[in-house]
C-alpha cells in the first residue's frame, strides 16, 4: 500500500494502550453479562450471525446419520419390528392412562381440586455441546420463532434433563440440571421426602443439600420433580441417590446424586410447555415494590 | 542455501484479505463443531490457532480488535459469559504480536513450543477469568487442547501458507 500521508501523522495507539483498552471492554463486558444482565439483546444480534454457522457445522453429524441409515437397512427392518412392538405395548398401556386420567380429572373434580393441566411437547435437537467446562448448557435448534420460552422444562425419554433458560430466535440455550446455579425441587419416590436437587458443575454429579444427618434416605433412592415450584411438572424422574455421608460432625449429611437423564447420549430432546398457573416468582413479587436494582437481580438469578 | 531451503525465508505473495477472514470462519466452524467424551478434551481451540498465525506472520494486516471480536463470537457459540473468551484472545493478539519477531526467527515445528506457551497463558487467562465469574475449576485436561493445539501448529502453518506461495516456486522445483 502507499502511504500518502507521512508517517509522522498516522501514529496509532501504542500495542499496550490498545491490549489495555480491549481487556478493560471484556472485562465491563463481563461484568455487564454477569451481574446485571443488560446485554440480552447484543446476544441476540451475535446468535443470528452465528446461527447459520453453528447449522453448517452440524452438517457433517447429519450427513455422517443419513450415510449410516443408508447401509444399515437390515438393522433398521429390525428396529422397526421392535418399534412397532413396542407401539402395540405403549397403546395398551396407554389406553389404561386414558381411563385412569379420566377417572382422575373426576375424582379430582370431587375433591374439587384445581386439575393439572395436559402438557404440550416440541422436539428440539442438541444443536452444540459448548466445548466449555465453565457451565453445563446445550443449545437446542428451536427458538423464539417456535415458541420456545424462558422457563420451560426439557426431558429425555428418561427423565429431567434441565430447562430453557435463553431463547434466541432461532435457538434455546438449556441450562442442564448439572449446572452450578441449577436447583429442582425434588420428592423421595419412597417415603415422599421433599428436598431441592442442586447442581454442582460436575459432570453427572448433584447434590441434596442442607438434609440432616438422620434423614431418611438411602443410597439408590429415586428422586422425582415434585411440582411444587410450579415450574417443573411433579412425577418426572430427576436423579437417583448415588452416595450418602453422614458425618456426625456436621449438622448435615453429603448427599450425591447421579442424574437418570443422560444428554451425552441422545440428541433429540423434549421441550414441555406446562402451563401450570403459577404464582408470581420472587423476582416478580419484588418488582411490584419499588426496592434497590441490585436486589432484584440477586434473586433473579 | 540452507536460508532459501527453509520455509520461513521464502518470498511469499501478499496475503488476501478475504483470505483471513476465510480462515477465521473455517476455524470457528472447527470450534462450533458438536464433538463429545474424549474428543472434546482433545479439540484445540482452532480460532486461537489461526489467530496465532495471522499475528505472526502478518502483524500489520491484523489487529487486537479482530481477536476481540472473534473472542465475542466464541462466547457465545459456547453460552458462556460475555467478554471471557474475548479476554484470553486480547491477550494471546498482545502476546503474539510483542513476541512476532522473535518467532519469526524460527520455522515450523520449532515455532510449536513458543505457540503452545502463547495457548496457555491464553488459557490460564480464561480460566482466571472464568474463576472469578464463580465457575468450579473445570480440572487439569482443560489444558490438554492447548497441547494438541501446538502439536497442531506446524500443519497449520503450512496449510496457511500454501495459498500464499508464488506460482512459479513450485514450477521451477
Amino acid at each position: 500500500m502507499i502511504e500518502i500521508a507521512p508517517r509522522f501523522f498516522r501514529h496509532s495507539p501504542s500495542l499496550l494502550a490498545r491490549t489495555a483498552f480491549f481487556v478493560m471492554l471484556s472485562l465491563l463486558l463481563m461484568a455487564l453479562d454477569s451481574r446485571f444482565k443488560y446485554l440480552s439483546g447484543v446476544r441476540e444480534v451475535f446468535s443470528v450471525i452465528v446461527y447459520p454457522l453453528q447449522k453448517l457445522a452440524h452438517v457433517p453429524m447429519s450427513m455422517y446419520d443419513a450415510a449410516s441409515e443408508l447401509f444399515q437397512h437390515s438393522e433398521i427392518a429390525e428396529e422397526n419390528v421392535y418399534l412397532r412392538q413396542q407401539h402395540l405395548v405403549d397403546k395398551g398401556q396407554l389406553l389404561r392412562l386414558r381411563a385412569l386420567e379420566a377417572e382422575n380429572t373426576q375424582l379430582r373434580k370431587l375433591l374439587n381440586a384445581a386439575q393439572r393441566l395436559e402438557n404440550k411437547a416440541a422436539v428440539a435437537e442438541i444443536l452444540r455441546v459448548p466445548h466449555d467446562p465453565f457451565n453445563r448448557k446445550v443449545l437446542l435448534d428451536k427458538g423464539s420463532r417456535s415458541g420456545i420460552e424462558p422457563g420451560q422444562v426439557v426431558v429425555d425419554d428418561i427423565g429431567v434433563v434441565g430447562q430453557v433458560t435463553r431463547n434466541y430466535p432461532l435457538a434455546s440455550e438449556v441450562t442442564l440440571l448439572t449446572d452450578r446455579d441449577h436447583s429442582v425441587p425434588v420428592q423421595v419416590v419412597r417415603n415422599g421426602l421433599r428436598s431441592v436437587v442442586s447442581g454442582t458443575g460436575r459432570e453427572g454429579t448433584l447434590e441434596l443439600r442442607y438434609m440432616a444427618i438422620n434423614t431418611d434416605i438411602q443410597e439408590g433412592d429415586v428422586l422425582v420433580t415434585s411440582g411444587i415450584d410450579g415450574v417443573y411438572p411433579s412425577g418426572l424422574p430427576v436423579a437417583v441417590v448415588s452416595q450418602i455421608e453422614r458425618n456426625p460432625d456436621y449438622i448435615f449429611a453429603r448427599i450425591t446424586c447421579t442424574p437418570v437423564s443422560g444428554v451425552s447420549q441422545n440428541r433429540q430432546l423434549l421441550i414441555l410447555s406446562t402451563q401450570v398457573p403459577r404464582a408470581g416468582t420472587p423476582a416478580e413479587a419484588t418488582k411490584m415494590k419499588p426496592r434497590p436494582r441490585k436486589r432484584e437481580d440477586n434473586v433473579a438469578r | 542455501m540452507s536460508l532459501a531451503n527453509s520455509p520461513r525465508h521464502e518470498i511469499l505473495l501478499p496475503v488476501k484479505g478475504w483470505f483471513i477472514m476465510l480462515s477465521l470462519i473455517i476455524a470457528l466452524l472447527l470450534n462450533l463443531v458438536p464433538l463429545t467424551g474424549a474428543a472434546r478434551t482433545l479439540q484445540p481451540d482452532f480460532v486461537a490457532l489461526v489467530m496465532l498465525y495471522w499475528f505472526i506472520n502478518e502483524p500489520q494486516r491484523v489487529g487486537i480488535s479482530m481477536a476481540f471480536w472473534m473472542g465475542l463470537f466464541m462466547d457465545l457459540g459456547n453460552a458462556s459469559t460475555f467478554g471471557q473468551h474475548a479476554l484470553g484472545y486480547s491477550v494471546m493478539a498482545f502476546m503474539a504480536l510483542v513476541f512476532h519477531h522473535r518467532v519469526g526467527i524460527f520455522d515450523g515445528y520449532k515455532q510449536s513450543p513458543q505457540i503452545g506457551l502463547v495457548l496457555l497463558s491464553g488459557q490460564i487467562v480464561i480460566l482466571l477469568a472464568g474463576l472469578f465469574a464463580g465457575s468450579p475449576f473445570p480440572g487439569w485436561n482443560f489444558f490438554l487442547g492447548s497441547i494438541v493445539g501446538m502439536l497442531l501448529w506446524p500443519l497449520l502453518s503450512a496449510i496457511l501458507r500454501v495459498p500464499q506461495k508464488p506460482w512459479s516456486a513450485s514450477d521451477a522445483r
